[in-house]
């Protein structure tokens, strides 16, 4: 066997995200982060609604006010869909932390699900809640 | 996350006596594990944060006042705000540990984190105790 001439080129000495071809694994722990920095902000708006409840019947009339409209209501929508997400995201985390279903199809078909069981929780939620009331 | 790893000529201190038992990142596994355990609550924490989201909403305020003094409500909210600001404050620090090169600017952004997340934190569980500790009769 002949031997091989070393490569003469500088090789990349810390390849970041654009130098691979993106997987569902990959998206996912992406989405992970930045879901969990959405939630992170949203907690405000948490804090928000309950010292509104706390503070009178005026200040919770307006914060209910705009939950109520259009664009609080987009805005739980998305909160619900982010918090699923995290949460499902989360556990897919914690089965990995074990060491289990790190083989390729189940870490794939984990990622895939969580994708797909957050937007299913969230219509289920939604569908709940609008329904029985 | 305390960084002692410059100035390394400023101390008489070996380099391994200085990173015994704190890893690379200057601590140990506690980080690690405190995001584990608040994430374990979190799950089930948040599923009762959404049905109690749910119930609330449109209701008017004597009812919506009632239904959050409610003791079951109360203690669940409260647990739910515990965990999540620790499990916030601990993720927001490793994405800016990661993120955030300039000393200086992480040092702030370090601190703004844990600023926000006592903030909201007793911002939420003041409105929980207020409301839940109303005049019972």
């Amino acid at each position: 066997m002949a031997p091989t001439a070393r490569p003469t080129v500088a090789q990349p000495l810390s390849p970041h995200l654009q130098i691979y071809r993106w997987t569902w694994t990959m998206a996912m722990s992406v989405f992970h982060r930045v879901t969990g920095t959405a939630l992170y902000g949203g907690t405000a708006l948490v804090a928000i609604w309950l010292v509104a409840l706390a503070s009178g019947p005026a200040a919770y009339a307006w914060v209910a006010w705009f939950f109520g409209s259009w664009i609080g209501r987009i805005v739980l929508f998305g909160y619900t869909w982010i918090l699923m997400h995290h949460m499902l995201g989360g556990l897919r985390h914690f089965v990995w932390d074990f060491g289990v279903g790190l083989d390729r199809t189940t870490r794939m078909n984990l990622s895939r699900g969580t994708l797909i069981g957050s937007v299913a929780l969230t219509l289920v939620i939604w569908a709940l809640a609008l329904t029985l009331r | 996350m305390a960084d002692n790893r410059q100035d390394t000529n400023l101390s008489i201190r070996t380099p391994r006596a200085r990173v015994r038992g704190l890893g690379a990142s200057g601590h140990g596994a506690d980080h690690w594990w405190l995001q584990r355990v608040t994430a374990a609550a979190n799950a089930p924490l948040m599923i009762g944060f959404v049905v109690i989201v749910a119930m609330m909403a449109g209701r008017p305020y004597p009812e919506a006042v009632a239904l959050m003094a409610h003791p079951l409500v109360a203690i669940v909210l409260i647990l739910a705000v515990l965990s999540v600001t620790i499990h916030m404050r601990s993720g927001m620090q490793v994405v800016i540990e990661d993120y955030v090169h300039d000393k200086a600017l992480r040092f702030a952004a370090l601190f703004a984190n844990t600023f926000y997340a006592v903030v909201v934190a007793v911002a939420c569980l003041y409105a929980i105790l207020r409301v839940g500790l109303g005049r019972l009769v």
